[in-house]
């Protein structure tokens, strides 16, 4: 089983605490996990902006860097979102038939990391201790893109020492919506406010998410009102044991 | 002029309304945010509604069939609309009814106001109705001298307040029960029957004040205007689904009973609205069923209205039908479950979108019907964080993040070569488009975090002002994921830059 990861741009550059857990996580559960460095972007941002063409060049550099691998892994439920739902799609109604071919050939290979985890090791409880009261974010392209259901629930819930608090209104935008945070920063401001706002009446410690993108904005906004909540990838929690425990350090 | 010969700008955004197609949906809804009490009124509304749909849309054993059916039955309408429009005239014609048809706004109400001045009436009542609002006929009705009525009572609310409607099926959605109580006590009088003088804001009271106005009107009215909900070809039958019961009255005791129909309202048999009559009223009011179902087709001597006229209007639709990509929009029953589920409409409400059709359904129908030429309307499509709770609540399963996206397209590739966002956007690809710039891209971040703060918490950005106004720029990574990559295949002793053909690869 050939499997690479792919950490997104985002995650690349700007959360890599999110890849680097969900690599060691996953050698931690005995897969062997290759980085194509020739990947950097699923284009996701240039296409719900407009600029298809420049989106899909972006999206080649996943196809070719992708090319011979049986499973591609990433730990964003967006990104992975538009390599299965969105960027073949766009490419027909460009008249690109033959390289929406090969992103069909790509979306069917790729998963998001709780999918992974799920459907391909069959596997639940991944052995992770967790001593902390969190609460979980269900991102909307992971929840109504993908249909992910409660597989991140259920991870979590099978985590050792972590106690999981509902979250009201769990699968609401927090806000982020790419551009959408700049294009329209003082709606997204209004739902992000909301967002962080329903994390704090759950009393946690660390609100958990399965994208980087949504974490940030939300992270941005618990630190400017100083809430005295960490943001966590759920390949950190998922990733950290007795032995190698996760810091979950001041906000 | 587009390729239909209609003007561009003929979708109203009601009477009343402030809108300018100058002010972008981002500005006019930092306005919206601004008012609390909109935000607390709509915020419980909305959270009303979407709970009662949820509830009776998750007890329906075969939801998800119907919606496939009902997305299936407007499909294949869309696709033979012709032949399904001739055969609902000839229907219509056969019961006795007039059938016209209208290009535009502008022919939709020239008919209309001929229609109403060879009665010799000079007021019409009017059932709750999208297509008349689309087009302004009661602003154009009144330029002809004839006052036009709205009988539901959110559209009187709407109406008698000087206001512009917010919500497709609640247009008072913004309004709460304190300030209807006012909008009664200083502008009833004017209209007609005036509201008690100790008129309180129990609902109640406020539904009696309403009644006893209206039904002055209903009596008096010899024309009543309509839209309708769905057109039957083959029986030539039309259809109002209403829950007050005013819409009955306007259909069945007047004179002359004239009717704006979409030419998207077709269906072709009886049979098919089995589909609708099950999901509409569940994912507009959340009901199993709704209060009233009336049916009428053509004329009958002695019974109900004598002088039947229906309006066929166009207006952009066949501009939709034409983009094969966007004509799903034209599957949407107005039930506005997209707009309750959206979290964007629930804090702006639906003046932002400076048109009669709000929300989600709002933002890709009005740039089709109205073009997408002004700041306003280049603005709508990006008035979504894409965030698909739209799309899972349409009963019609119209897929209005895609096409959103796909209007967006439409956008940048219309827009003039040097366009500051497109430059920049070009500007982003070259790094992201190589792993290489990428990669010095990301070193310079780590450059950037020792600059820009010691903690490596970033509070403001002179560059960024959208962003860190409410939010923290996040702690800068010391290092990319790549970079950690490489210095781990370098402990390791492989190579850092595997690809499935480097040996030693996934180290």
């Amino acid at each position: 089983m050939r499997v690479a990861i792919f950490p997104t741009c985002l995650g690349d550059a700007m959360f890599p605490r999110a890849p680097i857990a969900t690599v060691r996580l996953l050698e931690r559960l005995g897969v062997e996990v290759a980085f194509p460095s020739a990947q950097t972007c699923c284009g996701q941002m240039h296409l719900n902006t407009g600029y298809a063409d420049d989106g899909l060049d972006l999206a080649a550099t996943l196809v070719d860097a992708f090319a011979g691998y049986d499973h591609v892994v990433g730990p964003s439920g967006s990104c992975v979102g538009s390599v299965r739902h969105q960027s073949a799609d766009i490419a027909r109604r460009r008249g690109r038939a033959a390289f929406a071919d090969d992103l069909d050939d790509l979306a069917g290979r790729t998963h998001e990391l709780s999918e992974f985890l799920v459907d391909v090791l069959d596997v639940v409880d991944v052995g992770a201790f967790f001593p902390h009261r969190v609460t979980y974010h269900a991102t909307c392209h992971s929840v109504r893109m993908l249909g992910v259901g409660d597989r991140p629930t259920r991870l979590l819930d099978a985590v050792r020492g972590l106690r999981r608090e509902p979250l009201a209104a769990s699968d609401e935008c927090c806000g982020f919506g790419g551009t959408f945070a700049l294009k329209n920063a003082d709606v997204s401001s209004a739902m992000g406010s909301d967002k962080a706002r329903h994390v704090v009446n759950t009393g946690a410690e660390v609100l958990v998410a399965g994208d980087a993108s949504c974490l940030l904005h939300v992270g941005g906004i618990l630190s400017r009102q100083q809430a005295g909540i960490r943001i966590m990838h759920l390949a950190e929690v998922l990733a950290s044991t007795e032995d190698e425990p996760a810091l979950v350090a001041t906000p | 002029m587009t390729a239909s010969g209609r003007h561009p700008g003929t979708i109203g955004a009601g009477e009343g309304a402030l809108h300018h197609p100058d002010v972008d949906f981002p500005h006019a809804a930092a306005t919206a945010l601004a008012d609390s009490q909109l935000r607390a009124n709509l915020g419980h509304a909305t959270a009303t509604i979407r709970d009662k749909r949820a509830a009776v849309v998750a007890e329906h054993p075969h939801w998800h069939g119907l919606r496939a059916a009902g997305a299936g039955i407007k499909d294949d309408v869309l696709a033979r609309l012709d032949v399904h429009l001739e055969e609902l005239e000839r229907q219509l014609q056969a019961g006795g009814a007039t059938v016209h048809w209208a290009a535009d706004a502008t022919e939709a109400n020239t008919i209309i106001t001929e229609l109403v001045r060879a009665t010799g009436a000079t007021e019409v009542v009017k059932v709750k109705s999208m297509t008349t609002q689309e087009v302004g006929l009661n602003e154009a009705l009144a330029a002809a001298g004839i006052a036009a009525w709205e009988t539901d009572l959110a559209e009187l609310i709407v109406q008698l307040g000087d206001d512009a409607p917010s919500h497709i099926l609640v247009p008072a959605i913004h309004r709460n029960r304190a300030e209807v109580r006012q909008v009664f006590l200083d502008h009833m009088a004017s209209a007609g029957i005036a509201a008690p003088a100790d008129l309180s804001d129990d609902p109640a009271e406020l539904a009696a004040a309403a009644r006893t106005h209206l039904r002055d009107k209903f009596l008096s009215a010899k024309v009543a205007v309509s839209g309708a909900n769905f057109a039957v070809a083959e029986t030539g039958t039309l259809a109002v689904v209403e829950s007050e019961g005013n819409g009955r009255m306007c259909l069945t005791l007047p004179d002359t009973l004239i009717s704006l129909v979409g030419i998207e309202k077709v269906v072709p048999t009886w049979r098919d609205l089995e589909v609708f009559l099950q999901t509409l009223p569940r994912s507009s009011t959340g009901e199993r069923m709704n209060p009233y179902t009336s049916f009428w087709n053509g004329v009958h001597p002695g019974d109900g209205p004598q002088d039947v006229h229906v309006v066929l209007l166009d207006n952009g639709r066949t501009d939709v039908l034409a983009d094969t990509v966007a004509r799903q929009t034209l599957r949407c029953i107005r039930c506005s479950a997209c707009l309750n589920v959206c979290p964007v409409y629930e804090r702006t409400g639906g003046h932002a979108y400076g048109s009669v059709y709000p929300g989600p359904i709002g933002a890709v129908l009005t740039p089709q019907l109205r073009g997408i030429d002004t700041p306003l309307d280049k603005s709508l499509p990006f008035a979504s964080s894409l965030c698909g709770a739209c799309e899972e609540a349409c009963p019609v399963a119209i897929e209005i993040p895609d096409l959103l996206v796909h209007l967006r397209t439409k956008i940048a590739d219309e827009a003039p070569r040097y366009d500051l966002q497109k430059a920049a956007f070009k500007a982003m690809k070259a790094v992201l488009g190589d792993p290489d710039r990428l990669a010095r891209a990301e070193r310079g971040t780590a450059v950037a975090r020792r600059v820009l703060s010691r903690s490596g918490r970033v509070a403001g950005l002179p560059v960024l002002p959208s962003w860190t106004t409410t939010r923290d720029v996040p702690d800068l990574p010391e290092r990319s994921f790549r970079a950690w990559w490489a210095a781990r295949a370098d402990v390791d002793g492989v190579d850092g830059d595997a690809g499935p053909c480097a040996p030693g690869e996934g180290s």
